[in-house]
């Protein structure tokens, strides 16, 4: 990832940090200009609990570039508390199966391999079961 | 509004062709296509492509493909819209003419895989999807189709084998066809036992990236001075859309609402139902998305889709064939020069020249070309000119 690019992106990626619409206080993730329900102009910041459910879920065997070290991996579509559905992968999910409807939290972990030498290590938003009892 | 009609068609066999550059690959199908509209010379070219900037580092090629071909002086550019890139050149292409800005149009999808290979690849195609929060968390089209697949089979309750009906279909479909990549028939015990390329998504789930080139001249019945040796193909309709780019921005990730619009304008346009066609030529690049496609254009009803492909309703001698001459599945799948593909496939259909997969009194064919999960949809209604 560019330089440029990871810091323009560190709090969402970092604090899951997105919108909420001064229009129709809908919740936003990703951010995006345009209100997706109202048509309104969005850009009121609001930072997601990070905390979710499963929406569906895939193990690749088939990774692309930067991805290669980590394969198999799991990525999921998680839909969290406040109504958005964010694409991530799936983390310490030791023998666990994953499961539509399970219970997950972000947490923060390495995503990919430096590119090309750059030396950059990307970190970002993982999501992890919720252990029983503990949500 | 004047008729558009298909004078030319060409196409190369798709495959590896590690030896010939992008350029050579496209002029094959350029040029085909147009000996085969009677020399018609183009005023200009709209190019379907995807990953030669990335892929082969090469950009700008209306100038260079029609450089190359000897076109020099005439109008040309790329359309790029993902995996629709072909079709979307189709239509600016049948525009332009339907204008009367442009008297013949050349459209050429063309697309070279084997500039680079495997996780290059896969990150090349993740560049369709949402880059920063799609493509950086590892996701790929591959992995965003198996998370639509998963959907489906566990909301409509499929059995593990359910989508399999698409790839034998296609497989069998491309058996008589000397363009296609894979010429050898596919059982459902080999779909059972191939390899998880993301799950729940098998191998035979997925379409094989391959490079190829196909071509297509427009124009109108009166600009031909002559008769050509071979019916004409009209361009009866044509309908494009967008949904969200992100699949998780989607309210309802097994709608493909962008095929849906693009079906109905295109119809519409053409004033016809979508039942009204002998043909259709569907996005099969992953099994999900020719089930998806089926229930968009209302042929089946919201998770029925599938069980089309369970009975014969889809073969060459059933009710609606699909994937004709073995579809992206089998026929192999060039990205952004699949939507022309399709395209020419159809015009074999309509011209009665397809040979041992000719479908009886074919007249009109629909297409539909979708880029990553219905992103994109580009839908084109073809018929026999007369
Ligand atoms: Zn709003």
């Amino acid at each position: 990832m560019e330089v440029p690019r990871y810091w323009r992106l560190q709090k969402q990626r970092y604090a899951l940090v997105g919108e909420i619409c001064p229009h129709c206080q809908v919740k936003i993730f990703p951010p995006r200009d345009v209100c997706p329900e109202c048509g309104g102009e969005a850009k009121q910041p609001f930072s997601f609990s990070g905390k979710g459910t499963v929406f569906s879920f895939t193990t690749m065997y088939d990774a692309p570039k930067g991805f290669e070290m980590n394969t198999p991996y799991t990525v999921a579509l998680v839909k969290l508390e406040e109504g958005p559905v964010v694409t991530a992968q799936l983390t310490d999910l030791g023998e666990q199966p994953v499961e539509i409807g399970m219970p997950v939290e972000m947490v923060t972990r390495r995503i990919r391999e430096d590119e090309e030498d750059k030396g950059i290590i990307v970190y970002g938003y993982k999501f992890r079961p919720v252990m029983a009892g503990t949500h | 509004m004047c008729d558009v009609v298909i004078a030319g068609i060409g196409q190369v066999p798709v495959g590896e062709h590690w030896g010939v550059p992008l350029r050579t690959l496209a002029a094959r199908a350029m040029l085909a296509a147009q000996r085969d509209a009677g020399g018609l010379k183009p005023q200009a070219l709209y190019v379907g492509n995807l990953l030669s900037p990335v892929v082969s580092h090469q950009s700008n090629l209306g100038t260079l493909l029609a450089d190359n071909a000897g076109m020099s002086g005439i109008e040309a550019f790329t359309v790029e819209a993902a995996e629709a890139s072909g079709a979307g050149a189709l239509r600016a292409g049948y525009l332009a003419v339907l204008s009367g800005y442009v008297d013949v149009a050349m459209v050429v999808g063309v697309e070279k895989f084997t500039d680079a290979v495997g996780p290059v690849i896969e990150g090349a195609m993740s560049e369709t999807m949402d880059y920063d929060f799609e493509a950086t968390n590892g996701l790929t089209p591959t992995a965003a189709a198996a998370m639509v697949m998963r959907l489906y089979m566990q909301t409509y309750d499929l059995p593990s084998d359910g989508l399999a009906g698409f790839p034998v279909l296609a497989h069998e479909n491309a058996l008589n066809n000397p363009n296609a990549y894979f010429r050898r028939a596919l059982t459902r015990e080999g779909y059972a036992r191939a390899a998880m390329l993301s799950t729940p998504l098998n191998l035979y789930d997925k379409a094989p990236y391959a490079d190829g080139a196909a071509a297509v001249i427009l124009t109108r019945p009166d600009r031909l001075k002559k008769a050509l040796e071979h019916p004409l193909v009209q361009v009866r309709g044509s309908g494009a859309a967008i949904d969200t780019l992100a699949l998780h921005d989607r309210h309802d990730p097994l709608a493909f609402h962008a095929a849906v619009v693009a079906i109905q304008n295109a119809c519409r346009h053409a004033g016809i139902l979508p039942a009204d066609v002998q043909v259709f030529e569907l996005s099969d690049n992953f099994s999900v998305y020719a089930a998806l496609c089926l229930e968009a254009g209302g042929f089946a009803q919201r998770g029925a889709g599938w069980k089309l492909a369970n009975g014969d309703e889809l073969s060459l001698k059933g009710r609606l064939p699909v994937c004709t001459m073995g579809g992206m599945k089998a026929r192999g799948n060039p990205a952004g020069a699949s939507g022309v593909y399709q395209v020419v496939e159809a015009c074999l259909q309509l011209r009665g020249e397809a040979g041992a997969n000719q479908v009886r009194d074919a007249r009109r064919a629909l297409t539909l070309c979708l880029g990553g999960p219905a992103s994109t949809a580009v839908c084109h209604v073809l018929q026999t000119w007369q």
